[in-house]
């Protein structure tokens, strides 16, 4: 009997450790965790560097230049620094870009990033905007390890320098492909890593500006109703004592 | 509405409210529906947590309707794109949540009673379940109750469109393309339900119109019907005996206690307050309910041109949504299994219509019944979660990533016991060991 | 209920729970009425205006939109200004009394100084004003000079009448001088309405 047990035992334990390797070979991409940040300073460069690198292609046309004030920024730093000529502080943030010209070109529009790290998650912007690779095969000259085939060429390259993708030998003796920065960019892989972190903190914090006054009213608001309940409860207890 | 004239008249006190009082209650019912429904509508004194439900989604029906209201003030139905090339009513959504002050707060009110009322009200249809509610002589109250679900079902759905995402579009476009499974009428039904060929504008101004005045017009006519034949037979209790058994002298009976105050506010408050604290935990701090309220999917918006990878209903449809997957075989050489899918989805729903007569058991409670019941309901709970949590998953997920627990067939068995589990009820209730109850309640 | 005396303690605990009560429904409400305020967008369409008035000849009005309202520029011509002093007994308000100007308009033009000397020597002939009838809010129309008219506006809604000068002439439904709205010149050939912030008037 005991033996039969041991037996079960066992094999339960063989089969709790093949589990997470059947889930690993089920996952497409390994996703870095990003360290967002809702630190004005990491937000405002995020904001910069989406201004200067994104907004030339992608819109954020739900969001107004002048909401960027809920990171910090006064109403004139944005109009000199981040305004497109002709836009003014209360407009959208859209793209000059042509929606037929960008099919044409990229294959596809461009999608609309105000709400994007509400829909992909910010690990995956983090490690998508890491991912680029230098390929052949592609007519733009890029590939992506979060996204295969990647329309969009890579953006930030002068910053983070070209990258390409080699075959190596892990450390568990696997063969596993890992990027390798052949070129280095303006920005050392420290340097670079924190730009992204900072761009996409941005974009979470485009995905819902109001997050930040969410969470500072909720807390009241919980503790109200926590003492809320502890006065209804007394008043419950005292009309039930007629009850018998 | 036990006669309006049984409940004397309002006598004015002398003071001016008072005399005001009495000129309304001359003209109108007042103090008999205060009475008949609340002061002195008695309810049975051993009410317990799972009674809370009821009230609690009454709450959650007036939050969504206040928030519904607030939000069609700022929403579009708009399915074209703007000059940025976002749908209008995609960025509608977005408009309320960033310009409109407040839009944030009453939106993800919005979105997440959304939620909350299903799980109130599969609680509350839990305890009906527990307690044999539905039992003689309340068939009534519980087949509203199937209709005021059904509403419900529909309006979230409708309700889903409206923000324009990819699995609002997507979720519409394989519901609406059920219809088509119906022989012969179908695929011209499901053009009719879409005024399209595809989800389109048209059929979006048409959910709206559905989800902001029919069918919530039809719900709340729904939930009075539900409240006032519940009124007339009186309330079921956890231990499923009739308090109008024993009566005293003045009629009332000896286990009731007025509704009002001792339920309202000595039971009805504080649950009331509890829900609305984990209620608002989730407003303002879990909003997208880990992708479940709110799917990440669901931000990217509305595509015609492309289906996201993975499309799922929200949590609230996927046991019934499981139950359309499950079926996979031809049935009877003519009956495609498009149509068994279908069916099987629509009958999941139905077949709970049926309940008070499916039941033959002698008693109505949990308390009392044998351990055929307990055994049956426990794994009919357990197959219903798991049909709801395979229903969120891809068609060819399998438990723990093993291939020999596929959840394709575990949800094809599940599906299978949950009809079974109705259909052989008359048997099963009948045979069943059951204790002996009680004349009056138990309390304390 | 047992007894016809209620306990203090649930005479405390209602008042308390109805007063907590209270002010959680009147917290709820703040959001829900102030979603009803003009939003982020209303706002920024309603962000000052810039005109251009270079192309504006003496005696031509123009219009433009602030806030989704009509606002007129009207150059008016030396005649017209001279004109204005001689109504001052048919006027309701001549002197503009009413706070339906900015201080800088509180003057026989309502206008602002005119920055631009070629145009005028001591300026105030642009005059400025929302062009919204202040009876029931429609727009009045222009009514030239004609015999004893000496020219102004006419409201179509109920005939209310208004000078060069945007002010109401006595028994008419208006009750009060048409609003001129906070501008200024940004040169003196450009003017910014509804802002009017760090400016004297002298521009």
């Amino acid at each position: 009997m005991k033996t039969r047990v041991i037996k079960l035992l066992k094999r339960l334990a063989t089969l709790a450790l093949f589990v997470p390797a059947l889930a690993a070979a089920s996952e497409e991409v390994h996703l870095d965790k990003a360290p967002v940040s809702t630190e004005q300073k990491n937000l405002q460069h995020g904001a910069k560097l989406f201004v200067n690198y994104c907004l030339n292609c992608h819109g954020a046309s739900l969001v107004r230049y002048n909401q960027l004030q809920k990171i910090g920024l006064d109403e004139k730093t944005i109009t000199e620094n981040l305004l497109f000529t002709g836009d003014k502080v209360g407009d959208m943030m859209t793209v000059a870009l042509n929606r037929e010209d960008a099919e044409a070109w990229f294959g596809t529009v461009p999608p609309d990033l105000s709400v994007i790290a509400r829909a992909k998650g910010a690990d995956y912007l983090y490690t998508y905007l890491r991912g680029f690779y230098q390929d052949k095969d592609r007519a733009t000259g890029w590939n992506n390890v979060a996204f295969a085939s990647v329309g969009m060429p890579h953006a930030l390259w002068d910053r983070q320098g070209v990258q390409t993708l080699e075959e190596v030998i892990g450390e568990n003796g696997h063969k596993e492909n890992r990027l390798v920065l052949a070129k280095p960019g303006t920005r050392s892989e420290d340097e670079y890593r924190q730009d992204v972190a900072d761009l996409v903190s941005f974009l979470v914090w485009m995905g819902e500006p109001n997050a930040d006054s969410r969470k500072t009213i909720g807390i009241f608001v919980l503790i109200f109703l926590a003492g809320f309940y502890v006065l209804t409860h007394k008043l419950g207890k005292n009309y039930w004592k007629d009850i018998h | 509405m036990a006669g309006n004239s049984n409940y004397p008249k309002y006598q004015s006190d002398g003071s001016r409210l008072g005399g005001l009082l009495e000129w309304f209650d001359a003209r109108f019912p007042l103090t008999s529906l205060w009475k008949a429904h609340l002061s002195e509508y008695y309810a049975p004194k051993n009410f317990n947590f799972w009674y809370f439900f009821g009230s609690v989604a009454l709450v959650v029906l007036v939050i969504q309707v206040v928030t519904g209201i607030f939000l069609t003030m700022s929403y579009k139905p708009d399915g074209n794109l703007n000059a940025a090339g976002i749908p209008g009513a995609f960025a509608a959504v977005e408009y309320i949540m960033r310009d409109v002050a407040g839009g944030w707060f009453i939106r993800n009110m919005h979105s997440t009673g959304a939620s909350a009322f299903f799980i109130v009200v599969y609680l509350h249809m839990f305890r009906g379940m527990l307690y044999g509610s539905y039992r003689k002589p309340r068939e009534l109250i519980w087949i509203f109750g199937v209709l005021i679900f059904l509403c419900l079902m529909a309006e979230a759905f409708m309700g889903y469109l409206l923000p324009w995402g990819q699995m609002s579009y997507w979720g519409a476009q394989v519901i609406l393309n059920l219809f088509s499974a119906i022989p012969v009428i179908g695929p011209d039904l499901s053009v009719l339900a879409r005024g399209d060929y595809v989800v389109s504008d048209t059929t979006l101004n048409r959910f709206f119109a559905f989800h902001v005045i029919a069918v919530p017009l039809v719900l709340i006519g729904l939930v009075v019907a539900h409240v006032l034949a519940l009124h007339e037979t009186g309330s079921n209790n956890p231990d499923g005996v009739e308090i109008k058994k024993f009566k005293d002298e003045k009629g009332i009976p000896l286990d009731g206690i007025p509704f009002h105050p001792y339920y309202t506010i000595g039971h009805d408050l504080p649950a009331i307050v509890i829900f609305l604290f984990f209620f608002f935990a989730v407003v303002f701090y879990w909003p997208e309910g880990g992708g479940y309220f709110l799917e990440a999917n669901n931000f990217l918006p509305a595509d015609p041109m492309k289906t996201p990878n993975h499309i799922a209903p929200v949590w609230y449809f996927t046991p019934f949504y499981s139950m359309l997957r499950a079926m996979v075989w031809n049935f009877f050489w003519v009956i495609p299994a498009k149509l068994w899918g279908v069916i099987a989805m629509g009958g999941g729903v139905v077949i709970l219509a049926f309940l008070p007569w499916l039941d033959r058991s002698p008693v109505k409670s949990i308390r009392y019944r044998g351990p055929i019941f307990k055994t049956l309901l426990t794994i009919f709970v357990i197959g219903f979660l798991i049909l709801g949590y395979l229903g969120a998953q891809v068609p060819e997920y399998c438990f723990f990533g093993l291939s020999w627990l596929p959840g394709a067939v575990i949800a094809q068995i599940f599906t299978f016991y949950y009809f079974l589990f109705f259909l052989t009820m008359p048997y099963w209730s009948k045979i069943d060991k059951c204790k002996p109850v009680p004349e009056r309640v138990t309390f304390k | 209920m047992s007894d016809q005396k209620v306990d203090s303690e649930r005479r405390s605990l209602i008042l308390a729970t109805t007063a907590a009560g209270g002010v959680a429904v009147a917290a709820a409400a703040v959001p829900f009425v102030a979603s009803l305020a003009p939003s982020e967008r209303a706002k920024a369409a309603g962000a000052p205006v810039e005109a251009d008035i270079s192309q504006l000849k003496a005696g031509e009005k123009m219009v433009v939109k602030w806030r989704g309202k009509p606002v007129w520029i009207l150059r008016r011509t030396k005649e017209m200004l001279e004109s204005l002093a001689a109504l001052k007994d048919s006027l309701a308000d001549p002197d503009s009394e009413k706070p339906q100007q900015p201080e800088y308009a509180t003057n026989p033009q309502r206008a602002r100084p005119n920055p631009n000397p070629e145009t005028s020597a001591d300026g105030g002939d642009y005059l400025v004003v929302i062009g919204i009838c202040t009876h029931l809010g429609c727009s009045p129309s222009d009514k030239p000079a004609e015999g004893n008219w000496q020219g102004g506006f006419l409201c179509p809604c109920h005939g209310s009448q208004f000078d060069l000068a945007g002010r109401v002439f006595k028994q008419q439904p208006a009750p009060t001088n048409l609003e001129v709205p906070p501008y200024k010149f940004l040169s003196a050939t450009r003017i910014l309405i509804g802002d009017d912030s760090g400016s004297s008037g002298e521009a």
